[in-house]
C-alpha cells in the first residue's frame, strides 16, 4: 500500500483540493475536523489524509470517508435479460415495489449505494422489460442518487474554471474555461515572461496565468478599489514561491506613473488614507476582528470593575501595536507599489489580459502602454459591442497588428456504443475576445518611410514640418 | 530569439516572422547578408534587420513596409510549411489546458506531423519539462528534428522515429499528459497508458476528424479503464469589425405635418458598426477527446 516517492501525490493537512461528484466540483481546504457539505451530504476530510490524490471515497455514516476499493467493473445486475422495445411498458406508477419508507429503512440500516440500486432494480417490475439502453440509463440515474461518493483531486486551471463556470459564472464574467484556454495560448503565457493581467474573476484568471509561468518571470495584477482580489489565486495551492512572482499595482496610480509623477519613495497620501479604510473593514479581518470582541466580553464578565484601568492600559497597548502593525502595513504596501512601479516603468511587459467587469476600451488603451512592441495581448468581454469599440480604436491609433475578434464554440459529446450523439444542452456563450500583437508606433525613422508609397507619406510629410 | 523566451533585438540566426497584412505572414531565417523578397520588395537581412528591435517597421525596397515579429507559436502555426495537416490554435489551446500542461510537465506525443502543436507544448511545459514525440515518417521526424533545433528548443524535445501502435512512446511511467492525433489512436491507448505516470491523474487527448475513430478510442479508453472519458469539439467564429450602412426608405411626403420640412433628407440611411461574419468558415476540425488515467 506504502508506494514510495509519491508524497507529491498524496493528500496532506492544509492541501487545497477540489471535491468532485459526477460533473460538480467545489473548492475546499482540508482543515482538520471541519465538516463540509458538498452536494447535499455533510463529511469530514481528516480520513482523506495520506491518500493519493484522484482517489474515490464513499461516505459513510458519521460523515467518514472511506477510500473505495479499486473499481469493481461490471453493472449492479449481471443479468442479461432485456426487452426490445417499449410497446407494453405501462406507467401506472406501480413498477417500483419499494415504497419511499422502505428505501428510508433501507438508507438507514446503512446499506451502500449500490446495494439500495440492486434492491430497486429487484424490485422494479418492469426493469426487465426495458431496453438494454433504458436499463443502463435507469442504473446511471440511480447512482446518481444514491451513491454517496466523492473523488478528491488536485486543483488545476481545467478544474477549478469549469468548477467557477458550472457554480459561480457571474463571478467570473461568465469566462468559459475553453474562452480562458484561448486567453491563455493567444497572450502566449509562458515562464520567464513579463506579464500584466487585470481582471475581475475572483482571481481565476490570474491563477491560470501564475499555473502557466510555474513560478518563473512576473506577473503584475492592476487593480481596481482597495485591494486585489485573490480568492481564486488560492485555491490553486501554488507552493509559496510563486506568490514572489507575484506584483500588484492599483489602477488608479495609473495615470500619475504614465506621466513620471508617482512617488513611491515618499509617504503617499492617498495609499495611506486608503489603507487605513481598507485596514479597518479588509486587510486584518481575521486577525484582530474576531479575536479582540471575544476577548473584551471575556474580560467585563468576570472581572468587572478592578480590572477597567488595566483594560484601558491594555486597549491603550493594544492600539499601539495596531498602529505600529498599520505602519508596518503601509511600510509593505509602499514596498510593494515601488517594486511593481520598477517592473511598469521599463514599459517592456511581454503580455496583457484584461478580463473584468469594466469597459474594457480605456483599460486597453491605457494599459496597452505598458507593453513592448511584438507582444500579443488578449481582452475578455461578455459582451461583443465593447470589443468592436477597442477594435476601431486600435485601429484609428496604430500601434497594433494582427487584430482579431473572435468567440469559440463548445460542444459536448456522448459516446457510447451505439447511441452516439451531441450532449443535448449546450452553453449559449462563453463571451468574447480580441487580441492582437503590439509594434512599434509610426514616429521614427522619417527618412525611412519617406519613401513608402503607402498612405503613410502624407502624414509623414505633416510630421516632417512640424519637426 | 528563442521559442520559449522573448528577446529585443533581432540577431543573426535567428527566426522572425514577417508580417505581411492580415492573412499573410512569413517565416525568414535570419542571416547576414541574406535577402528575403516579398510583394513590397526585398528586406535586407543585415540592414533591415539584425539589430533591430522585433516589432518594427521595415520598409522594403519597393517602399512597401512590412513588421518583424518575434516568433511565437502561434505566430509560427499560421506561418509553417506544412508537411502534414495541423492543428490550428484554437484547438491546441483547448488541448493544452484540458492536459493540464504547465511548466515542468512531461509530454508525450504522436505524430509530430509538422510541429504545430508541438511548439506550443514546448512554450508551455519550458524551462523543466520535456515532449517525447513520435513520428514514423522518417523525413517528416529528421525535417521537424532541425526546426526544433533552429529554434532553439532542442534541449526540451526528443523527436522517435517509430511507430506509436507497434513500439509506443519510448519512454515508460514519466508522462503526465498524452496526446495522439494517428489514424488509429485505439492502437495506442495501451502504450499511452505505459508511457503514463504510475500515479492516477495523468491525461490524455486523441484528435480524431471521424466520429467512428471517437467511438472505437472511447471503447479502448474504457477497456483501459481510464476515467472521466469526455468528448467535445470546439470551433473558432472570427467576426469581422465593419460599419455598415442601411438606407432607409422613403414614405413620401408626411401629410400631417406642416409642409415646412423637407420632404426627402438627402440623409437617408443609417450607419452602424457591426460584425458580420466571414463568409465561409471552418465547420470542423475533429472531436477531441480526453481522459484521465486511473489509479493501477
Amino acid at each position: 500500500m506504502a508506494d514510495n516517492g509519491d508524497e507529491e501525490y498524496r493528500i496532506q493537512q492544509g492541501d487545497y483540493v477540489v471535491l468532485k461528484r459526477g460533473d460538480i466540483f467545489k473548492a475546499v481546504q482540508i482543515v482538520p475536523k471541519k465538516k463540509i457539505i458538498f452536494e447535499k451530504q455533510w463529511f469530514f476530510l481528516d480520513n482523506a489524509v495520506g491518500n493519493l490524490y484522484s482517489t474515490t471515497f464513499e461516505i459513510s455514516s458519521g460523515g467518514i470517508l472511506q477510500p473505495q476499493k479499486l473499481k469493481e467493473t461490471g453493472n449492479p445486475s449481471d443479468l442479461k435479460e432485456a426487452g426490445t422495445d417499449n410497446r407494453n411498458i405501462v406507467d401506472d406508477g406501480k413498477s417500483q415495489k419499494l415504497t419511499r419508507d422502505d428505501i428510508e429503512t433501507l438508507k438507514e440500516q446503512g446499506l451502500k449505494g449500490q446495494e439500495i440500486i440492486q434492491q430497486l432494480i429487484e424490485n422494479s417490475s418492469t426493469f426487465r422489460d426495458k431496453t438494454e439502453y433504458a436499463q443502463d440509463k435507469y442504473i446511471k440515474k440511480k447512482k446518481k442518487k444514491y451513491e454517496n461518493t466523492v473523488t478528491i483531486l488536485k486543483p488545476s486551471c481545467r478544474i477549478l474554471a469549469m468548477m467557477y463556470h458550472g457554480r459561480e459564472p457571474g463571478k467570473i464574467c461568465h469566462l468559459r474555461y475553453d474562452t480562458l484556454a484561448q486567453m491563455l495560448t493567444l497572450a502566449n503565457i509562458h515562464a520567464h515572461s513579463k506579464v500584466l493581467v487585470f481582471e475581475t474573476c475572483a482571481g481565476l484568471v490570474l491563477g491560470s496565468i501564475m499555473e502557466r509561468m510555474g513560478g518563473y518571470g512576473s506577473v503584475i495584477q492592476m487593480y481596481p478599489g482597495g485591494g486585489p482580489v485573490r480568492a481564486g489565486v488560492e485555491s490553486f495551492g501554488f507552493p509559496a514561491h510563486f506568490h514572489d512572482t507575484l506584483h500588484e499595482f492599483p489602477i488608479c496610480h495609473v495615470n500619475a506613473l504614465l506621466a513620471g509623477e508617482l512617488d513611491t519613495t515618499a509617504k503617499d497620501p492617498t495609499a495611506e488614507e486608503k489603507l487605513n479604510l481598507a485596514a479597518d473593514e479588509q486587510i486584518q479581518p481575521e486577525a484582530e476582528q474576531h479575536g479582540s470582541p471575544e476577548e473584551q466580553s471575556m474580560e467585563t464578565n468576570t472581572e468587572e470593575d478592578a480590572a477597567q484601568d488595566q483594560e484601558k492600559i491594555e486597549k491603550e497597548k493594544r492600539r499601539e501595536a495596531k498602529a505600529q502593525e498599520r505602519k508596518v502595513k503601509l511600510e509593505e504596501k509602499r514596498k510593494k507599489l515601488a517594486a511593481a512601479a520598477v517592473l511598469l516603468e521599463g514599459r517592456n511587459a511581454d503580455g496583457l489580459v484584461i478580463a473584468s467587469r469594466f469597459h474594457p476600451c480605456p483599460v486597453l488603451m491605457t494599459l496597452l502602454k505598458f507593453l513592448a512592441p511584438s507582444r500579443p495581448f488578449v481582452v475578455y468581454s461578455q459582451y461583443k459591442e465593447t470589443l468592436i469599440e477597442c477594435y476601431t480604436k486600435l485601429k484609428e491609433q496604430g500601434g497594433t497588428v494582427n487584430l482579431r475578434l473572435s468567440d469559440t464554440w463548445l460542444r459536448h459529446y456522448q459516446v457510447l456504443p451505439n447511441r452516439t450523439h451531441p450532449v443535448l444542452l449546450m452553453s449559449g456563450g462563453g463571451g468574447y475576445l480580441l487580441s492582437g500583437t503590439t509594434v512599434a508606433m509610426d514616429q521614427s525613422k522619417p527618412a525611412a518611410s519617406q519613401r513608402s508609397e503607402e498612405p503613410a507619406p502624407k502624414r509623414q510629410k505633416v510630421k516632417d514640418t512640424e519637426g | 530569439m528563442s521559442f520559449v523566451e522573448y528577446s529585443d533585438c533581432i540577431q543573426d540566426g535567428d527566426v522572425a516572422i514577417v508580417y505581411l497584412s492580415h492573412n499573410s505572414v512569413m517565416p525568414v531565417k535570419v542571416q547576414q547578408g541574406a535577402q528575403t523578397q516579398t510583394r513590397y520588395g526585398v528586406i535586407r537581412h543585415s540592414t533591415d534587420l539584425i539589430g533591430q528591435p522585433y516589432g518594427s517597421k521595415v520598409t522594403c525596397s519597393k517602399g512597401g513596409w512590412v513588421y518583424v515579429l518575434h516568433p511565437t507559436p502561434e505566430l509560427w502555426t499560421v506561418a509553417l510549411p506544412h508537411r502534414t495537416q495541423i492543428l490550428y490554435t484554437t484547438d491546441i489551446a483547448t488541448i493544452t489546458m484540458m492536459l493540464e500542461l504547465k511548466p515542468g510537465s512531461i509530454v508525450c506525443e504522436s505524430g509530430t506531423g509538422s510541429g504545430s502543436l508541438s511548439h506550443a507544448i514546448l512554450r508551455t511545459i519550458a524551462p523543466t519539462g520535456h515532449l517525447h514525440t513520435v513520428e514514423f515518417h522518417q523525413q517528416r521526424a529528421e525535417k521537424v528534428q532541425e526546426e526544433f533545433t533552429e529554434h532553439r528548443v532542442d534541449h526540451l524535445v526528443t523527436v522517435r522515429n517509430q511507430d506509436v501502435c507497434k513500439d509506443g512512446f519510448g519512454v515508460t511511467g514519466v508522462a503526465d499528459a498524452i496526446f495522439l492525433d494517428i489514424p488509429s489512436p485505439w492502437e495506442a491507448v495501451g502504450h499511452a497508458k505505459a508511457a503514463m505516470k504510475r500515479q492516477a491523474g495523468s491525461r490524455l487527448c486523441s484528435f480524431s476528424p471521424c466520429i467512428e475513430q471517437v467511438q472505437r478510442t472511447c471503447q479502448a479508453l474504457v477497456d483501459q479503464g481510464f476515467e472521466e472519458i469526455n468528448t467535445l469539439e470546439v470551433l473558432l467564429r472570427i467576426h469581422d469589425v465593419r460599419t455598415v450602412s442601411l438606407p432607409l426608405p422613403d414614405f413620401g411626403p408626411d401629410c400631417r405635418s406642416d409642409g415646412v420640412e423637407e420632404t426627402s433628407p438627402n440623409y437617408a440611411a443609417v450607419s452602424l458598426k457591426t460584425t458580420t461574419p466571414p463568409r465561409e468558415i471552418p465547420g470542423h476540425t475533429g472531436y477531441l477527446t480526453f481522459a484521465t488515467k486511473p489509479r493501477t
